[in-house]
């Protein structure tokens, strides 16, 4: 009985939070409505029995990418009444989409129910006597080795790009170069002259 | 009790608000960003109740995997338009002719 309820909860302030972040004036109300998203989307996948995810889902869609977003609507200054003029205008075609879109999704679901389908046997059965985390673990660190460090190489790559993108060195500033300075040789320093006599100086 | 269905009913409705969100935002390129993140939460969803209902952790791995694709990309997306309105002062996508294309 509660775990019915705990998901209608769940589901139902996802599904709105889901549409306040569409339908929000304010991008940064925007943001907010998604970390609300996310949270109840972990509430959902703890119910079933997906500890890690949903624990993941709160460190990493809460703690970075909604942070992410947040930081950019922040740092932008942005006209956003300019952005939205042409909202009304395409809310019926997004509309049209979204039904046609709905409704398959729920023909899929039917079809899917109606069986006939028979899929391949289990790649990894849930052995109940050991928690989530160690199970996701063993398997990750052994069958899936290579997808989980091809992940890692897609967020080193994700994270140079960032990096690369917004990086700008800007001119006419004197910062400290140490390596020339160290490099620096009294050879190419200071010279020696030797002028004659009056001609030391210029007036 | 709940079964799969209602799992699959709540992401079925999360990744439709996400194409609409596309659909009637398709200036402002930041809750567009927002909403590939929500249609990727409800793909997250679907891996994640079908891994609960036929016993197979599978599905939780790649949801984890969906997960490191969706973290990358907004960071990137995020970069190029913090470059894109540095160049150009907004964000309106409708009108983003630079390449040409």
């Amino acid at each position: 009985m509660i775990q019915l309820f705990a998901f209608y909860l769940f589901a139902t302030i996802v599904i709105a939070s889901a549409a306040m972040v569409i339908f929000a004036r304010n991008p940064v109300h925007s943001v907010m409505w998604l970390i609300l998203a996310f949270f109840n989307a972990a509430g959902l996948m703890l119910l079933a029995g997906a500890e890690f995810i949903a624990m993941l889902l709160v460190i990493v869609y809460v703690g970075a990418v909604a942070v992410l977003f947040l930081f950019v609507v922040m740092m932008l200054d942005i006209d956003f009444a300019e952005l939205r003029a042409g909202f009304v205008r395409y809310l019926p075609l997004g509309a049209l989409v979204a039904i046609i879109l709905a409704a398959e999704l729920v023909f899929a679901v039917g079809a899917w129910q109606a069986g006939g389908v028979d899929l391949a046997a289990r790649a990894a059965p849930v052995v109940s006597d050991k928690s989530n985390i160690q199970q996701i673990g063993e398997l990750l660190y052994t069958k899936y080795i290579f997808l989980f460090e091809a992940a890692g190489i897609v967020l080193l790559v994700a994270m140079i790009g960032a990096i690369v993108l917004t990086h700008r060195t800007r001119g006419g500033v004197r910062i400290q170069n140490i390596s020339a300075q160290n490099r620096r040789r009294p050879e190419e320093a200071t010279r020696l002259v030797d002028p004659g006599v009056g001609q030391g100086m210029e007036l | 009790m709940i079964s799969v269905g209602h799992y699959l009913a709540v992401s079925a409705v999360l990744f439709t608000l996400g194409v609409l969100g596309i659909f009637i935002n398709r200036k402002n390129i930041i809750v567009i960003l927002m909403a590939i993140e929500l249609i990727l939460l409800a793909v997250n969803i679907n891996l994640v109740a079908f891994s609960a209902a036929l016993g197979d952790l599978v599905g939780q791995v790649f949801s984890m995997f969906v997960l490191t694709v969706a973290a990358g990309e907004a960071a990137i997306g995020l970069a190029i338009l913090v470059i894109y309105f540095r160049g150009r002062g907004t964000i309106a996508v409708d009108d983003a002719n630079r390449m040409k294309g």
